[in-house]
């Protein structure tokens, strides 16, 4: 047991796997000579060399289809693309070959291909830069994501990934990087795709994920200050999505808060939304809320940046709201 | 060359050398946020393409763009207030360091995706050609971005339709910290238009008046309709990638190589040389040269004081700027919708159909 940052998680985990498994390799812009755009590279080139940790151009769609190529040869690539901005360039990759071929070859190829990288907004990156781009990537039938929000889970659901023979994204968070955590490379790791309760509670769920975990345990602890108890489910894999989890906490709390940092029109929230309603509709007591980023371009200024996602102030009062405004609110 | 020239190249190369460690101190100082990418020891590139330029050409920038705004003349509070993401930017704090635009100066954009600027001149270019007009578009890109697919669709197009580009290389040898021959097959950039049939010239970025001189060359051949033309510069970032970036990466030998070859030492040594006769200076009439003149006139030395001068002129119009973008106020989230939704014409459309 240690306390890590989480790229340094991330690090470990593609150490171990390169070690144990020479079919695994990496490739991408400065992972191997620079160690990293966020360092989940350093040293490793020269541990395995550069057959197996490759800088490449910036070709993000051609060195994402190499990966789906060497997939199908049997190889295990982890391809890291710099940002989940850049990710639009090589959605031909990833959404025609990648998320196709193991369907298309009627189950002949499997796809052991990782797709790591960061996504989220960070600190005044500008528009181009702070995208969130989940759900869009979610509703891809024949990929994976999952988002990590802690050391721990970035540790085992990229070993995991890594060992699956499906194509899946591995949705890390710029913000989260230098974040510590536990690691405890010898617990036992829980299925990639399950959610966890992060906090438990009986008067509403919040459920999240990636950055937004710490987001929602910190206002579940201001909560509890004023009798609130707020539980706070963190989905850990957003393709596919344990329904099973978020659907016996509603049913607990029969109060559901979605707060996520991408925009509310088109998100991860409103997927979550549609199905929770249909599957615990006679377990709510009030509508389901989200808190979600305005359904704006990111702007520069660090303040209205800052107000374009959710803040601890919004999910505290929406919270509130839920709870005292439904009917058979707590007294 | 008169020294009218010599001294407008100089001073813009010292306004695009202030402007940036201006802004590198104010991001020391925590007032500009986000990423910085600087320009210093590229001053030639942008300096000798702009100054070949007309105003009715149009330009597409990377984001490394502010100098490239600044010389095509933008003023320097406007940029600067859009570093720190006030209101009184050029695009009121929306859109930040790497995204400056400037319609009224046909400035296209400062692109933050690698190899985007090339799709972008190419329609341009289009645009410019389907109305059949004289003028040219400038597209800059980095060496790294020669390997997206957009490099080589773009140039095709260009190509195979003859459309007014003038693509330049800005040649810095990195890619962030992968070194060119470790992301390029081909390291003379220029080649690769070759392929597609494009006229291709290499030149010394770090010689002002040598890329100066190749700039207005191939603008020429583009605005007298002979299709596109791609011009490398080979030059030298001094800084790292960006201020996040400290560089580590590149060997000190080749950092101190290349400042010993620095443009801006380069430019003052041409115009120390370049001594203007009574006559030049007298049909001058641009201040700095006037101070220069008579700083001349007075026989004493000419490189040195005049040059001072004009440092300091340049150094107050960048403290000017970086105080007014400190002192401008902010945007508000209502400003941010505005800039959403300003062009949202649909519903008046709509209202006006028979
Ligand atoms: C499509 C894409 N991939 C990766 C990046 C991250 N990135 C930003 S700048 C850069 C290097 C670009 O190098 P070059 O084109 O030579 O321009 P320079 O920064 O040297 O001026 C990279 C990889 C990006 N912005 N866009
Ligand atoms: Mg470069």
């Amino acid at each position: 047991m240690s306390n890590v940052l989480y790229w340094q998680a991330l690090n470990e985990a593609m150490d171990a796997e390169l070690a144990a498994d020479e079919t695994v390799f990496t490739v991408g812009e400065d992972v191997g000579l620079y160690g990293g755009t966020y360092r989940v590279t350093e040293g490793l080139l020269a541990k395995y060399g550069e057959w197996r940790v490759r800088d490449t151009p910036i070709s993000e769609n051609s060195f994402t289809g190499l990966g789906v190529g060497a997939a199908l040869l049997g190889l295990r690539p982890v391809v890291e693309i710099m940002t989940i901005n850049f990710a639009l360039l090589a959605m031909d990759a990833i959404v025609n070959m990648a998320a196709k071929i193991p369907f298309m070859s009627g189950g002949q190829f499997p796809m052991p291909l990782t797709i790591r990288m960061p996504g989220g907004v960070a600190r005044q990156l500008g528009a181009q830069h702070s995208q969130r781009l989940e759900a869009m990537l979610m509703g891809i039938p024949g990929l994976r994501m999952v988002v990590p929000a802690t050391p721990q889970d970035a540790y085992w659901q990229l070993r995991q990934a890594i060992r699956s023979d499906d194509p899946i994204i591995v949705l890390e968070h710029e913000l989260l990087y230098f974040r510590t955590g536990e690691l405890d490379e010898t617990a036992v790791a829980p299925p990639l795709h399950q959610a966890r309760v992060s906090r438990p509670g009986r008067d509403l769920t919040c459920i999240t994920y990636s950055r937004m975990v710490s987001l929602a345990l910190e206002t579940a602890e201001a909560l509890a200050a004023e009798g609130i108890e707020m539980e706070v489910v963190d989905l850990r894999s957003l393709a596919p999505i344990d329904w099973k989890t978020c659907e016996q906490s509603v049913s607990r709390t029969h109060r559901c808060l979605i707060v996520e940092e991408d925009n509310e029109c088109g998100g991860v929230g409103a997927e979550i939304t549609a199905t929770l309603q249909a599957r615990s509709f006679f377990q709510l007591d009030a509508p389901i809320r989200r808190v979600a980023g305005l359904d704006l371009p990111t702007p520069f200024n660090g303040a209205l940046e800052a107000q374009s996602i959710p803040q601890k102030k919004d999910v505290v009062q929406a919270a509130k709201e839920l709870v005292t405004n439904a009917t058979g609110g707590v007294s | 060359m008169d020294n009218t020239h010599m001294t407008g190249l100089l001073r813009d190369m010292l306004r695009a050398r202030a402007f940036e460690e201006a802004a590198a101190q104010s991001y020391a100082q925590g007032e500009i946020v986000g990423f910085l990418h600087l320009y210093p020891g590229e001053e030639a590139v942008a300096v000798g393409v702009l100054h070949a330029a007309e105003p009715g050409d149009y330009i597409v920038s990377t984001y490394r763009e502010h100098v490239h705004a600044l010389v095509r003349g933008i003023p320097a509070r406007a940029i600067m207030a859009e570093l720190y993401g006030k209101k009184t930017g050029v695009s009121a704090g929306m859109g930040g360091s790497m995204h400056i635009f400037d319609r009224e100066r046909r400035f296209l954009g400062g692109y933050a995706i690698v190899g985007e600027t090339l799709p972008i001149a190419l329609g341009a270019a289009y645009a410019v050609a389907y109305r059949r007009l004289p003028e040219a578009v400038l597209c800059f890109f980095g060496d790294g971005a020669v390997n997206q697919g957009t490099f080589h669709e773009s140039l095709n197009m260009a190509a195979l339709w003859r459309l007014p580009i003038l693509f330049v290389c800005e040649n810095n040898h990195y890619q962030i910290g992968t070194e060119i021959h470790r992301h390029s097959a081909i390291t003379d950039v220029y080649k690769r238009a070759c392929g597609y049939g494009i006229p291709a010239e290499q030149a010394d970025g770090m010689d002002v008046l040598a890329v100066h001189a190749a700039a207005r060359r191939l603008l020429d051949r583009v605005r007298g309709g002979d299709g596109p033309q791609f011009l490398e510069l080979s030059t030298y970032r001094f800084r790292g990638h960006s201020m996040a970036d400290p560089g580590t990466y590149r060997p000190q030998a080749e950092v101190k190589a290349h400042e010993a070859a620095d443009p801006i030492a380069a430019a003052i040594h041409e115009i120390s040389l370049s001594y203007p006769s009574r006559a030049e200076l007298a049909a001058s009439d641009r201040d700095s040269l006037k101070r220069f003149a008579d700083h001349c006139c007075q026989g004493g030395h000419l490189d040195d004081a005049a040059l001072k001068r004009l440092q300091a002129e340049v150094q107050a119009e960048i403290d000017d700027a970086v105080r007014h973008a400190r002192e401008s106020p902010a945007p508000t989230l209502d400003d941010a919708w505005d800039a959403l939704l300003r062009n949202r014409r649909f519903e008046t459309l709509l209202e006006n159909l028979p």
